[in-house]
């Protein structure tokens, strides 16, 4: 019995992941800022409702980051697309109004869609597929906008960026922005779990040669994934235009794949594909938005930083891959 | 053997969590003896080569002797030191470099660390020379054949001086050929007093060559026999604890069929197969058997769609199937079962309800795509409960054993209710019981109609359960045996080219 006690325990640590990592960092965090300020600011409810707004838009990117890790794949133009997705809802939103969600959300499916095609279709790797986006897809962002920063002072959707949905009229409200990111956690939670759909996403990253002698359609499911990472893009790119009332193509989600990526892996899901959890990835990108939050409450320069958040990324895998050491390999 | 053994294991146990792998188990082995390990899958020999390769340890209490002196092997860098050497049914061996580079790989000659490369091909071709093998030491591992990459991983064991030898299933991927030369060499390597440990689950190739065998069930030894008790029903016995009345059943009626239900006519790709045709009824079991890289596998893959064809047709009961397409030939009623279970079946990682129920989750979901839980269960239950399957619907298909995973793949080709069934090695590398249980299966659904396809390079197999054997050779169908025409013999003279094969 005592055997099985043990291995259930193990069972769940491990189904917690990176849960623990979050809280004792959350903890370490409230202490710090309790002891180099003298008040404990992190928990206030304002500075926790500034790191949900803050968390939300890589948690968006980092949701549909995890449907193309998943299958092995990996999505580098998720910044850009984000940045050109931003433009197209401005330059929509100039005369259209809100119709500028809309026209993000499209441009980050059409693009989501060009690099699906070329993975799945022409069959080339995601890496260099994305790679070329990243950088083609950043000049068109620049380019829609005629290389400046096009603002509008009258957004018709702002609300998304700066609003909050009252849950006490007054007293309570959720962010818009932090709304959003939910939704689209559990939307993905959905889709990989409980559809057809997310099985074969799963099969495909476990063992793409099985699944296809399976009847797996393998192509039409990558060309999805690729979408939803498009779709996410574009959905952040509303969201930072709302936010801003402004889109920059040169500055705009400069870098942004990488704390996407990281958030994924801090997550727990496999880099080659086939294991990891939508969960994993929320609770990855809020440890990156609590460690940012957190080192700037403390006062720490952004030089330390950059270099702190690193190797706290590495560091936290590491202590995943040495605690789940003799269960699944990753 | 009355001389002190050259390795010596004595009361080796093994606990895992929850589960004793291994219990109070001997092992000895003398110089210039070949002793065969055999068990069913899960019977701890996989176990007990770890212990003496270093890669896991034993519990405390038993003790391991090499040439009389207690050895304590902490890890396999240790095992190595000591001489002793395990070619891995997984070679170990990189494919991107050279025989000779991988002969040496990790104790490279070098001076001043630069390579000596000159010196290492001389003493990599002196190597093989002493195997008899005509390799070039520049040879790209990964060009060679799993026979020759096989004789490069004996190779290196005999530059490590190795004293013990251990061969995890060395024949399985074989042809008939490639067995008898490495059968040769082992006879030499045991002359010359290594002793050698072969692991294998063929009992022709035991009776052939083994000295002495020990068998293990469930983590305990159950018997020792010498060369003259080597008896296969004996072993039988002992590995199963029950008599095994008969291996291959006969349920169902042979009548001639006049029904067609599959027409292969002229089928061919790009690089080996040619022109094959073939026709099967219904209810009948088609045997395909030929040397390894005949192009078996090859036609199997052309039939289902899983590689292009590049010629001809496949009727399935009349419907053509299209070039390139498994998931049309799914639909029309053809399932493959795959040779290489680990690299093209399985889904390690998910569970074993997934698993079974890949191939039709999409038929079986409700609107939208939403997966129909209730059904999959169901599915996942039942085939636990005929094909007596040891696991939960929820257990990761990864940790099962060989054969479970093999009747898990054999569950999935199951499901979409298919007309005709190719089977590709369906016992490769699975124990007694578990073959039993799918030749019972073939059986069965024959019975039901089902047309099957069997390609095995086990001849017992195809004799004992095929109604009508094709004899493939370098890309071709070159013979067609049926009724008492279909022995062993006469199925290695026609596919090594012995016999000239009769048109039809």
């Amino acid at each position: 019995m005592a055997l099985h006690d043990s291995e259930g325990h193990r069972r769940i640590l491990r189904s917690l992941g990176m849960l623990p990592v979050l809280i004792g960092l959350g903890g370490a965090i409230q202490i710090a800022t309790r002891v180099f300020t003298g008040e404990g600011r992190f928990l206030a409810a304002q500075n926790l409702s500034i790191v949900a707004q803050q968390a939300s838009i890589n948690i968006v990117l980092s949701a549909g980051m995890t449907f193309v890790i998943l299958t092995g794949g990996i999505d580098l133009s998720v910044g850009s697309m984000l940045a050109a997705a931003a433009m197209v809802s401005m330059l929509v939103s100039l005369d259209h109004g809100s119709a500028g969600i809309l026209g993000g959300l499209f441009a980050g499916l059409i693009l989501g869609l060009a690099n699906g095609s070329l993975i799945a279709l022409l069959r080339l790797p995601p890496f260099i597929v994305t790679l070329g986006s990243l950088t083609a897809v950043r000049g068109m962002a620049r380019l829609m906008g005629g290389d400046t920063t096009v603002a509008n002072p009258d957004l018709a959707f702002e609300f998304l960026g700066n609003g909050s949905i009252p849950l006490i009229p007054g007293v309570v409200g959720i962010p818009w922005l932090a709304a959003l990111a939910l939704s689209v956690i559990l939307v993905s939670w959905f889709v990989l779990r409980r559809t057809v759909l997310g099985t074969w996403i799963y099969a495909i990253g476990g063992n793409p040669a099985a699944a296809r002698l399976s009847g797996v359609p393998v192509r039409r499911v990558l060309l999805f994934v690729y979408a939803v990472s498009g779709v996410c893009a574009g959905l952040g790119g509303v969201m930072s235009a709302a936010r801003l009332y402004a889109a920059n193509g040169q500055q705009l989600g400069q870098s942004y794949e990488l704390d996407a990526i990281a958030a994924v892996i801090l997550g727990g899901t496999s880099f080659v594909g086939g294991i990891g959890s939508i969960w994993g990835t929320l609770v990855g990108a809020l440890i990156i938005a609590v460690l940012s939050n957190g080192l700037i409450l403390v006062g720490v320069s952004d030089v330390w930083q950059m270099i702190v958040k690193g190797l706290v990324i590495v560091g936290a895998v590491a202590l995943d891959r040495y605690r789940s050491r003799g269960g699944a390999r990753t | 053997m009355d001389a002190e053994p050259l390795l010596e294991m004595r009361g080796i146990s093994k606990t895992f969590v929850g589960t004793k792998a291994l219990a109070n188990v001997d092992l000895a082995v003398h110089a210039g003896e070949l002793h065969a390990l055999m068990g069913e899958n899960g019977a701890g020999k996989s176990t007990l080569m770890r212990i003496l390769a270093g890669v896991e340890r034993a519990d405390p209490g038993g003790e391991i002797r090499l040439a009389g002196h207690p050895v304590d092997i902490e890890d396999p860098r240790r095992a190595r030191n000591l001489g002793i050497v395990v070619v891995h049914q997984e070679l170990a061996l990189a494919p991107n470099l050279s025989v000779a580079e991988n002969l040496f790989l990790g104790h490279e000659h070098s001076r001043f660390g630069i390579l000596r490369r000159r010196q290492m091909e001389r003493e990599c071709r002196v190597v093989l020379d002493r195997l008899g093998v005509d390799l070039a030491p520049m040879e790209r591992v990964g060009h060679l054949s799993i026979a020759e990459r096989q004789l490069v991983e004996i190779a290196r064991a005999l530059l490590a001086q190795s004293r013990v030898l251990v061969l995890d299933e060395p024949t399985t991927a074989l042809s008939t050929r490639e067995t008898d030369r490495l059968f040769d060499i082992l006879r030499e390597l045991r002359s010359g007093g290594l002793a050698l440990i072969y692991i294998s689950h063929r009992m022709a190739e035991v009776a052939l060559l083994a000295d002495r065998v020990t068998v293990l069930r469930d983590g305990r030894l159950v018997g020792v026999l010498d060369r003259r008790a080597i008896d296969s029903d004996e072993i039988v016995r002992l590995m199963v604890g029950r008599e095994v009345t008969s291996l291959y059943p006969r349920t169902r009626l042979r009548e001639r069929q006049d029904a067609t239900i599959l027409e292969v006519r002229g089928v061919a790709d790009r690089h080996r197969v040619r022109s094959c045709s073939l026709v099967l009824h219904p209810g009948e079991v088609l045997g395909i058997a030929g040397m390894v890289g005949a192009g078996r596998t090859e036609l199997a893959r052309l039939l289902y769609g899983a590689d292009e064809r590049i010629a001809g047709e496949v009727y399935l009961n009349g419907t053509p199937l299209p070039p390139s397409d498994p998931r049309a030939s799914i639909r029309a009623g053809l399932a493959y079962l795959t040779e290489d279970r680990a690299a093209l079946g399985l889904f390690a990682a998910m569970s074993v309800s997934d698993n079974v129920n890949i191939a039709v989750i999409a038929a079986d979901a409700r609107a939208g795509g939403l997966l129909n839980r209730g059904r999959a269960a169901e599915r996942s239950e039942s085939t636990i409960a005929n094909l007596r399957l040891r696991a939960l619907p929820s257990a990761t298909a990864g940790t099962l054993s060989g054969g479970n995973q093999q009747k898990l793949l054999l569950a999935r080709c199951l499901q979409p209710g298919p007309r005709v069934l190719i089977l590709d090695e369906p016992t490769r590398g699975i124990d007694i019981g578990a073959k039993a249980e799918i030749y019972r299966i073939i059986d069965s659904l024959a019975a039901t109609g089902v047309g099957i396809i069997l390609i095995s390079s086990e001849l017992p197999e195809i004799v004992g359960l095929a109604d009508r054997v094709l004899v493939m050779r370098d890309g071709e169908l070159v013979a067609e045996l049926s009724g008492s025409e279909v022995t062993q013999e006469a199925i290695i003279s026609l596919a090594t080219g012995a016999t000239r094969p009769r048109l039809h």
